[in-house]
């Protein structure tokens, strides 16, 4: 069925599973990375680095507790900077991970099948790290408690819950839950895996134990396959009005730049952009560490490299649209605002940005570009630096110049700031590699279902 | 009656999923109602053979949300007009549109949380110890093979009999589980 025919132009795609493989080989190959194999001096490097800057982290966070946020750059009339970029930048990196298990699920896209389960982890990890801003930044976390939190507290306080600061509480918090409960439902069977393949009588009782007992029973893959759909159903809003969410934080705002009714959407678009091209730059590395190539095919490399062109154009079209509304609004305030970002003190991010989010992915209409891993790798972290400087001029330069030129200034970052931002980057990087060497990086048992030998005669197509 | 309690099914292995579920409907027509089949990945067919359709689950999904829904709405209504009423230029306190996403937020939580927790529910898990276990193959059951279990409580279950049944349905192995 997929030999190529050979009088055609046409080339039929890559598979999303390389063939010659059977239940045992894709078993084998995916537990030895936890169970078995010795890892290779990648992992360690790339682990020295992470864990090098998460030290960074905690001395960052430990020196800004000590002595409050002033070491931080931001000050009126830029209240807010890497604080809120870093959190926008780190929950829509997040939103990949659930649009590939969810999004992709529901339209049966088989090519998610390899990439879902790490780019779900790289969810909950992005979102950890994206969760740590709004408690740090507020410089006193043990009092953020009732700042954020809706409990019976002696001084009788409450949450405003008109504000979209409220809202970003609520919506983050039960995507990074639903995250994780789908996480963890679509490893069970995968750690039962690992617990029969499990030598070592401690790694016996630790998968195990996580693996709840499952048994593989068809009355339970009845119930489980139920369940993990309807999830996927709800995860799909879910991650929808979560950066919905994040955007209401600037569009009920009054500054112009912010108060925009095209921010939700083009949000969306923006963190599932930033999303793709954070799995990229995961899954190369990762592919070639492990010799994965079977698995990661480049049917899947090119599927993403799709993905982030298209929402590129989404994301492009946002920044057209955001300079059309100032200019057709005939207002003073949002043209001087587009005058400023472009050719203001930090006009130079701007077309920075313009660079990397609008001309750099246009490079993937080329198939030759698209297969290439160097290159989709190299891509991927442009794209990352352009959305996370997406996020520097949507905030930045629209509060240091707003309505008075009396309260004009300028805001540049302490290196605090910028070491609490690396740390994070480290976080990030530690949990994944640590994920990737004690969880199964690749989902097991869905895996499986790809194989010719996993079709049953008789039952209509699935 | 004294030898069949000494066992809890008889377990057969196939080597196929096409293999398996063929058991399975055989085994369903045949009139075995106690029965499970065991694989490496789900399969519909197999629970459709043996008559799994559960819908609780859905159930606990639906109930889970609407009680998210509720106590969504009800936290943002009790504590924006009742617990901590703020006049605001005389703007109505029940100002229910600015109480949707929270409202969306939680119902989305509880139903999830719902779906997660019926389904381990109704799986009866976690469960550390199960007879089907003390088969030495079933090991594989997680990775590469496929089994029909029969269990010893079903009216028709005969140790001979079933043994004999299990055979002709092309089975590679056949095992008494321990209970």
């Amino acid at each position: 069925m997929d030999t190529p025919a050979p009088h055609s132009s046409y080339q039929t795609p890559h598979p999303v599973i390389e063939p010659g493989h059977s239940y045992d080989s894709i078993t084998e190959k995916i537990s030895a990375i936890v169970l078995t194999r010795r890892h290779p001096i990648g992992w360690f490097a790339t682990m020295a680095i992470g864990f090098l800057l998460v030290n960074g982290l905690g001395l960052s966070v430990g020196y800004l507790l000590f002595k409050g946020i002033g070491i931080w750059g931001n000050n009126i009339p830029v209240g807010w900077a890497f604080d809120i970029i870093n959190f926008v930048w780190w929950i829509g990196i997040g939103h990949a991970g659930t649009l590939i298990s969810a999004i992709l699920l529901l339209f049966k896209q088989d090519w998610r099948t390899s990439i879902n389960r790490f780019a779900e982890a790289m969810t909950l990890f992005a979102v950890a790290c994206a969760a740590m801003f709004p408690l740090i930044h507020t410089g006193r976390p043990w009092l953020a408690a009732y700042w954020l939190l809706p409990y019976p507290n002696t001084m009788g306080i409450w949450p405003q819950f008109r504000s979209p600061l409220i809202w970003d509480v609520f919506a983050v918090t039960t995507y990074f839950t639903v995250s994780a409960l789908f996480w963890y439902t679509g490893l069970i069977p995968d750690l039962a895996t690992l617990r029969d393949r499990a030598k070592r009588r401690w790694t016996q009782m630790l998968f195990g134990g996580l693996a709840l007992g499952w048994r593989g029973s068809a009355r339970h893959w009845q119930r489980y396959e139920t369940v993990y759909l309807i999830l996927a159903g709800m995860s799909t809003p879910l991650v929808l009005s979560v950066h919905t969410v994040v955007s209401f934080d600037f569009s009920t705002g009054i500054l112009p730049g912010w108060h925009a009714t095209i921010f939700p959407p083009y949000f969306v678009a923006g963190a599932i952009y930033a999303g793709f091209a954070m799995v990229l730059c995961l899954a190369i590395p990762l592919r070639r560490m492990y010799g994965l190539e079977d698995f990661i095919t480049m049917r899947h490399l090119e599927n993403m490299a799709k993905v982030t062109l298209v929402t590129g154009f989404i994301v492009v079209y946002g920044y057209a649209m955001e300079a059309f509304f100032a200019f057709y609004s005939a207002n003073v305030y949002e043209s001087f605002m587009l005058k400023n970002r472009a050719f203001g003190p930090y006009g130079w991010t701007y077309w920075l940005l313009i660079f990397c989010n609008g001309i750099v992915p246009q490079t993937l209409w080329l198939k030759r570009l698209r297969t290439n891993t160097t290159w989709l790798f190299i891509m991927a972290l442009i794209v990352s630096v352009g959305m996370w400087l997406e996020r520097f001029v949507i905030i930045v330069t629209s509060l240091h110049r707003d309505f008075l030129p009396s309260s004009w200034d300028m805001y540049y970052p302490t290196r605090w700031d910028i070491s609490t931002f690396l740390g994070t980057i480290g976080l990030f990087i530690t949990l994944m590699f640590l994920f990737v060497r004690v969880l199964p990086m690749i989902s097991i048992f869905e895996m499986r279902t790809l194989l010719p030998e996993a079709k049953i005669k008789g039952a209509e197509g699935h | 009656m004294d030898a069949q309690r000494s066992v809890y099914g008889l377990m057969a292995e196939f080597d196929s999923a096409n293999a398996l579920v063929e058991a399975a409907r055989r085994t369903h027509a045949e009139g075995y109602r106690s029965t499970d089949v065991f694989s490496p990945f789900p399969i519909e067919a197999a629970w459709e053979a043996i008559g799994a359709n559960d819908k609780r689950p859905q159930l606990f999904i639906l109930i889970g949300g609407i009680m998210g829904m509720l106590a969504g709405f009800g936290l943002c209504y009790w504590v924006s007009v009742i617990a901590y009423p703020l006049n605001i230029g005389g703007r109505p306190l029940n100002s229910w549109p600015s109480f949707i996403p929270v409202t969306f937020e939680v119902t989305i939580l509880l139903a999830s949380l719902a779906a997660v927790i019926g389904m381990l529910a109704l799986n009866g898990l976690p469960m550390p110890y199960h007879p089907v276990f003390n088969v030495p193959r079933f090991s594989r059951a997680s990775q590469d093979s496929f089994f029909l279990l029969i269990e010893a409580v079903d009216p028709k279950f005969d140790r001979q009999r079933t043994r004999q049944f299990m055979q002709g349905l092309g089975a590679t192995e056949i095992n008494e589980v321990e209970p």
